[in-house]
């Protein structure tokens, strides 16, 4: 059963939305505090942490918000064929990255 | 002559309709916004050595923005969950909120682009570059024609990579000031819109896309919440899984946001 199919309490999702909030404001504090401080030499290893706290809360909005923890399995396969071709976009762009032709000029 | 499946569930597929077809829509979303996010790295990794910017954009007002969006989402998600329990009056309420809360994004992010639009940079003759917002152009300011003066509210450097990292400590202690320059010493001149660089061209294309979904979500959003009373009267179930349905668009316009910020605010 998914989540629009059960019964439906508000007063519960009062309480869980208060908790993604806390959460989300925990999550956006600790990106900012990341790019402000001195991790690492660079931007690579800054990018990566804030990226990876990015994930966590599109993971609570999607999994809570949006109920993709509890949904049919259908779009679960819908999600998947994203997931394959977005990873293949992007996989493409960072490999591009790398195979300039010959002759192009690089700064 | 009746459509089926707004209410109940195909056998087949085990969702209503609409479920499904808003989850196909978004994962074509997800192509939409992930090919100009690739946009975004092939960019940044081309771009030359000390030449993308950091802290162009406004971490306080993005933060706002952020923590905005994701108290639409919650109310949106409430509205739904007053639906389901048929609480009409309460579903009225948390889209109000919605609604508000979505203008204010919206008024927001108009405030930043005001602000980069008002953001000149100018190339001297000497060499230099002078950077800052518009103060005022003199009535008989031309720049081909070389006559007048431009005033700006910011600083000259001698190099345009200082202009490019404003957290760099130099940047910070930089002093601004009151800058006035004649058209004569001026070699060009543009604001920090969306040709100034391609920092700036990926940006306003990302972040007003983004805008456009934030606009279109709102105007639906506000045809459910007002006229939306009727139908409810009629088939309460099937409105409220056309409020689940444009919630989950709106949820989906949150998440891209939830990765804009840092990519474009935060590195």
């Amino acid at each position: 059963m998914s989540e629009s199919e059960k019964p439906v309490s508000l007063s519960g999702y009062v309480r869980l939305c208060a908790v993604v909030f806390l959460v989300v404001l925990c999550t956006t504090s600790a990106m900012i505090a990341t790019s402000f401080s001195h991790v690492g030499d660079g931007w690579t290893l800054k990018v990566a942490l804030i990226l990876a706290i990015a994930v966590v809360n599109a993971f609570l909005v999607a999994g809570y918000l949006m109920h993709l923890l509890s949904e049919k399995k259908l779009i679960y396969i819908v999600l998947a064929f994203t997931v394959f071709f977005f990873i293949g976009l992007m996989g493409l762009t960072v490999w591009a990255t790398n195979g300039f032709p010959t002759g192009t000029i690089s700064h | 002559m009746e459509i089926p499946y707004t209410v109940k569930s195909r056998p087949d597929t085990g969702l209503y309709n609409a479920k499904l077809g808003i989850w196909l829509f978004l994962a074509s979303e997800v192509m939409l916004f992930g090919g100009l996010f690739s946009a975004y790295v092939l960019l940044r990794v081309g771009a030359e050595p000390g030449m993308w910017p950091h802290g162009w954009l406004n971490v306080t007002l993005g933060t706002v923005n952020t923590l905005l969006l994701a108290l639409s989402a919650i109310t949106t998600l409430l509205a739904w969950a007053a639906c389901k329990v048929r609480d009409f009056t309460k579903f009225k309420i948390f889209h109000a909120c919605t609604i508000l809360l979505a203008l204010t994004f919206l008024g927001i992010k108009s405030y930043e682009y005001h602000d980069k639009l008002i953001h000149y940079e100018l190339k001297l003759n000497n060499g230099t570059f002078a950077d800052g917002h518009l103060v005022e152009k003199s009535a008989d300011f031309d720049l081909v024609k070389k006559t007048g003066s431009v005033t700006l509210h910011g600083r000259i450097v001698t190099d345009e990579k200082d202009l490019m990292d404003l957290r760099a400590p130099a940047a910070q202690a930089a002093k601004l000031d009151e800058v006035t320059v004649p058209a004569t010493d001026i070699k060009s001149m543009g604001n920090y819109g969306p040709r100034h660089n391609t920092f700036t061209a990926i940006y306003f294309t990302l972040t007003g896309l983004h805008a456009l979904h934030i606009f279109g979500g709102t105007l639906v959003i506000f045809y459910f919440w007002a006229f939306g009373g009727a139908m409810w009267k009629t088939d309460p179930e099937r409105f409220t899984n056309r409020i689940e349905v444009s919630g989950l668009f709106w949820h989906f316009v949150d998440l891209v946001w939830i990765f804009l910020f840092p990519v474009l605010y935060l590195t």
